[in-house]
């Protein structure tokens, strides 16, 4: 039994635990039957309900040590299919795994460890990025929520490290003291604190899983890059799906505001509000985060009006409805954009809550009004003349 | 390409006489705001700060202090209509 192992014993056969799924070396004490349980395999009914394990198999609870669960490199096929799913906002919270710790490879005492998040999204982005390497892997409880996101709420934290560093009696497992942190885990993560808790030393690693492998080939050496986060147009690319899911809640309230418009100006024709509004939503999102970088303006409701006005032009133009009957629609849509835009300050990488907090007061007042008059206007229009 | 955004960093500081030179901040930092002179930390790119809070949270001596929060529009409208500070506990959609 691991807790019954003194400091003498060590270095035990880490890796065959960790294959056998089983913590009980052969060569000590014989133990009952019960007490090392047969090989759990990938076929074996699944583990606890409402956890999403996928190839990751083989935990046995031991006394008061869990032995390592098991994973590797593969991400099935499957699991891709879930993980793009998850893109689109489809059960997004309960896409987690187990917390604990897990071996990769044939770690023993000596492996460095990792520590990550149980977001089953960000679990599979690192394990396949450390192909080749030996290594174990401290899953944190962050409720199935990323890193970085994580942290900012403090579940990625220095009590949640310092518990499960404890709980999986990580310092009986290795025989150094070095932990290595995703850098984005930092906001939540007090590294002088854990050290003097549990006597482990934090390193912060590189931003992208990626570069792990470079990391620990360097002597887990950071180069300015590895330190820095950044938003390409992939990045900004793959969070637009969910903005686009959340944005279709307005897709009803906008098909029957375009409707009314429609109606109260007969003259017009319907088809520029009933593809203007709806269709900011489009814009509003996935144009937005792709030029971001090229619209002028720090704000992002400002930027994601500019694109509301261009949008409106366009489609103005490509209708042929003339100006005096297309203003309302291209207020409603350009206010729209702007509330789009603004909130996709919570995908970026890059925004202070203090920056945020002014745009919002600032924006909030002009895109409701944009809203309201571009509903009321036309109607009262409507009944005075 | 660099990304800017209004007001960043306007909370930050940095007490040099605390600083021990231990470039923890350079190392949590994800906008590179920090570089080391002299042995001290020096702040160099303040515009480039989102207020996170690693490196006031990773300061041993306790030398940076920074107003971190989260910079996203609608934990801060929802923290607006409940009264409460923002927090991206907004919604089970959310983050």
């Amino acid at each position: 039994m691991l807790q019954a192992l003194n400091k003498e014993s060590l270095p035990i056969p880490y890796h065959q635990i960790a294959m056998n799924h089983c913590n009980c070396p052969g060569q000590h004490a014989p133990n009952p039957p019960d007490a090392c349980p047969a090989p759990r395999l990938k076929e074996d009914p699944a583990p606890p309900s409402g956890l999403d394990f996928g190839v990751i198999t083989g935990w046995e609870p031991l006394n008061t040590i869990a032995s390592p669960m098991v994973a590797n490199e593969h991400v099935s096929f499957r699991e891709r299919l879930r993980n793009l799913s998850v893109r689109w906002a489809y059960k997004r919270h309960n896409h987690r795994i187990t917390p604990g710790l897990y071996s990769f490879g044939a770690p023993d005492g000596t492996s460095p460890v990792l520590v990550t998040a149980n977001y089953k999204l960000t679990f599979d982005k690192l394990r396949s990025h450390l192909s080749g390497l030996q290594l174990w892997i401290l899953v944190l409880d962050t409720k199935g929520i990323n890193v970085w996101c994580a942290a900012g709420k403090g579940t990625f934290g220095t009590n949640e490290l310092v518990n499960r560093i404890r709980s999986t009696g990580l310092a009986r497992l290795v025989t150094h003291r070095t932990l290595i942190l995703p850098q984005l885990g930092a906001p939540g993560v007090a590294a002088q604190t854990v050290e003097k808790e549990t006597g482990f030393r934090i390193k912060y690693g590189p931003v992208y899983a990626r570069d792990i492998p470079r990391y620990l080939a360097n002597g887990m050496r950071k180069t300015g890059e590895m330190r820095t986060v950044h938003f390409t147009l992939m990045e900004r690319l793959s969070v637009v799906p969910v903005e686009m899911i959340h944005a279709l809640r307005l897709l009803i309230p906008a098909i029957l505001v375009a409707l009314l418009l429609g109606f109260t100006k007969p003259e017009s024709p319907i088809a520029y509000p009933l593809i203007v509004i709806p269709g900011c939503l489009l814009i509003g999102t996935f144009l937005f985060a792709a030029l971001l970088p090229y619209l002028p303006s720090r704000a992002f409701s400002s930027r994601g009006a500019i694109l509301g006005v261009l949008w409106s032009a366009l489609v103005a133009w490509l209708t042929h409805t003339p100006m005096s009957s297309a203003w309302p629609s291209a207020l409603i849509a350009t206010s729209i954009c702007a509330y789009l835009a603004m909130n996709f300050t919570g995908c970026s990488t890059f925004t202070s809550q203090k920056g945020t907090e002014i745009e919002v007061r600032l924006s909030l007042p002009w895109i409701l009004s944009g809203i309201f008059a571009g509903v009321l206007l036309p109607v009262i229009l409507t009944i005075l003349l | 390409m660099k990304f800017r955004f209004h007001h960043n960093g306007s909370s930050l500081s940095l007490d040099s006489g605390l600083c021990t030179g231990c470039r923890r901040c350079v190392e949590v930092c994800p906008h590179a705001v920090f570089s080391i002179v002299k042995n001290r930390a020096a702040i160099v790119d303040r515009a480039s700060c989102m207020e996170c809070g690693a490196c006031a949270l990773n300061c041993a001596p306790g030398a940076l202090s920074v107003v971190s929060g989260v910079g996203c529009a609608a934990a801060i409208i929802n923290g607006m209509l409940s009264g409460k500070s923002p927090s991206c506990d907004c919604s089970a959609s959310c983050c």
